[in-house]
């Protein structure tokens, strides 16, 4: 990659001082822009912050007080739903995602088209736009009747199936090559056995992708949880929040500690999965 | 673990439309016959099942029900009674919706504008390989994978009306007076289109970026030594090689942009004075607060429609563009 030295701007490769102090003065900017949000998040998580308008950047010695108050808050119980929801939701959205995407990719039925479009079209279809018609099928779902409502089960389960994973997995099986699964269909391994010890194997890399994605999207989600929790034994991390901030005893420091445990997992997962992170978000959106 | 090492999803060696015909006739679609053979005619309906129960669950009933409860006065237990239209007239007709949609559209254009104007200076000033580059670019990728919750926390107390609360004192400093943010009518709607920007310019630089590296190297190269100043090379080489990126950044955005919920709701849920009222928290209103969720289906399908009509135009305005 290092023959891609020429850019638009031609910014990076100046060498004179003038192009210099500009680089620095935009990389400064750039990190006070977007980093130092964060930072003082973090700094206001560990620092003595009574004054209840302050967020600061500069550090007032270390505390771990408000974490204190957050834990006597019930965080612990919230951290653990969120946990839950996020495990479980993508244990049934990669297992889903694979299953589908074998069909698809590997297989040619009447109709298979239509699945297609019908996966296509979930994506078109906002969850925000379903949000209410969405609350009632969970108290109450059609032929089985269960009422998922207050249950964290009722935040997993609508989770499951998510259309840009089906498909990154479809795109992703088609290219293992036909010659492997024809010799095990030879030596007389069945559907079950290709998908399991041939195909699957060869598609860690896009487990990843859908990985990192799901875990994101699933940690993210707001509106599913609000319409789903009844009371606050329920709440996820980010839903609870808004109860800790609207509670006059907590100061803005301990709702910046329940925020710092809310976006660490995300945080990890992306520095950790950085490249397939991003990959699959330029191919995802280049592809449209 | 990368896409680039593994498949040909790579986006940066070749362009992403020239790679589909040749896949699909190397598939399954050019010899029918062997996977005919190779299974009964339900084992792909067995392995689709899982996805497709919960799609019919999840996605799809809800999607016919918030149709025909638009047609309808919905009433719990008592049986729903059915309307016609008259949900969609008290939609159309009443103030609140409009002003509300007038609101949504108002956001999500400048959010949307907003995240890509400086989503492309962003990228533009931080194309290249060195590490500090790379550095600098995912710190600022941070705010993208925050969860908006958490987003919506941390600028509440950074918008602190008072004089000392965070940016105020920033204010201060260049000597300009407290400002309300979210708690005047006045700047609640711009507050609430700055954080949706900072969450969303450094998503939007790094799908640029990700498009420049598609842009050929040697027409800088050409264009400097015809003589093109910088913004020469930007305007007439980097942004038309770009042209695709963007159509398909603005879809997203502007769909985004007309769903937005959980900043707002947390942010401000509406206020101050029904100020920052968009289209969907006037649907959580009406259907989960005021039980009236006839009319929050009739409100919910048109914006549905409204999301529908703007992909369908861009499409068609792109295809007819690349004619």
């Amino acid at each position: 990659m290092s023959e891609q030295t020429e850019t638009a701007l031609g910014l990076t490769e100046s060498r004179s001082a003038g192009g210099r102090i500009l680089r620095n003065v935009v990389h400064l900017l750039v990190l006070i822009v977007f980093a130092g949000p964060l930072l003082a998040l973090l700094v206001s998580a560990f620092g003595h912050v009574k004054d209840p308008t302050q967020l600061s950047v500069i550090p007032s010695g270390v505390t771990l007080d408000n974490f204190r108050v957050a834990f006597d808050q019930g965080v612990l119980r919230y951290l653990l739903n969120s946990f839950f929801v996020v495990g479980g939701g993508l244990l049934l959205q990669v297992a889903v995602s694979v299953l589908a995407g074998y069909a698809l990719a590997r297989k040619v039925f009447p109709g298979m088209t239509l699945v297609l479009v019908a996966v296509l079209a979930t994506l078109m279809l906002p969850e925000e736009i379903l949000a209410l018609p969405l609350s009632l099928i969970l108290s109450d779902l059609p032929v089985v009747h269960f009422n998922l409502i207050g249950t964290l089960a009722g935040m997993i389960v609508p989770l499951g199936a998510w259309g840009f994973s089906i498909l990154v997995m479809t795109e992703f099986m088609k290219d293992v090559p036909r010659e492997l699964e024809e010799a095990a269909r030879i030596d007389g391994a069945g559907d079950l056995r290709i998908f399991a010890q041939i195909i699957l194997p060869m598609c860690k890399p896009a487990l990843g992708v859908i990985g990192v994605f799901g875990f994101t999207m699933i940690w993210d989600q707001y509106l599913l949880p609000l319409l789903v929790s009844t009371d606050s034994s329920s709440y996820t991390l980010p839903l609870a929040l808004r109860t800790l901030r609207i509670d006059p005893a907590v100061t803005p420091g301990v709702v910046m500690a329940a925020s710092l445990l809310a976006l660490l997992p995300s945080v990890i997962v992306f520095l950790f999965f950085q490249r397939s992170f991003v990959s699959g978000l330029s191919s995802g959106a280049l592809k449209g | 673990m990368s896409l680039d090492q593994a498949g040909p999803a790579a986006p940066a060696a070749a362009g992403p439309a020239p790679r589909k015909p040749g896949r699909q006739s190397g598939g399954a679609a050019g010899r029918p016959g062997r996977s005919r053979r190779s299974g009964r005619w339900w084992t792909p309906w067995l392995f689709l099942a899982p996805a497709l129960i919960l799609f019919l669950y999840f996605k799809f009933i809800p999607m016919a029900n918030a149709l025909t409860m638009s047609f309808q006065e919905v009433q719990p237990y008592l049986g729903n009674k059915w309307v016609g239209t008259d949900n969609y007239a008290t939609v159309l007709q009443s103030h609140g919706f409009r002003e509300a949609a007038w609101h949504t559209l108002v956001l999500a254009a400048g959010q949307t504008a907003g995240s890509m104007a400086l989503g492309l200076a962003l990228a533009l000033l931080m194309e290249g390989q060195s590490r500090r580059l790379k550095f600098v670019r995912s710190a600022a990728f941070l705010p993208v994978v925050v969860p908006l919750a958490v987003v919506a926390e941390l600028w509440r107390i950074m918008y602190h009306p008072t004089g000392d609360g965070m940016l105020n004192s920033l204010l201060g400093m260049v000597g300009m007076g407290p400002s309300g943010f979210m708690n005047d009518p006045d700047t609640s709607m711009a507050s609430i289109m700055v954080t949706g920007i900072w969450r969303g310019a450094p998503y939007d630089m790094m799908i640029i970026l990700a498009g420049l590296t598609s842009v050929d190297r040697g027409l800088y190269e050409a264009a400097k030594v015809d003589g093109a100043s910088r913004w020469q090379r930007v305007w007439h080489v980097a942004v038309p090689g770009l042209r695709s990126v963007f159509s398909i950044l603005f879809i997203l955005a502007a769909i985004r942009g007309l769903r937005v919920f959980t900043e707002v709701f947390l942010l401000t849920n509406g206020g101050p004075d029904g100020s920052t009222e968009v289209v969907m928290t006037l649907i959580y209103k009406l259907g989960l607060e005021q039980n009236r969720l006839g009319v929050g289906a009739a409100g919910a399908v048109l914006l549905f429609v409204a999301t529908l009509i703007l992909t369908v135009v861009v499409q068609l305005l792109r295809r007819r563009e690349s004619k």
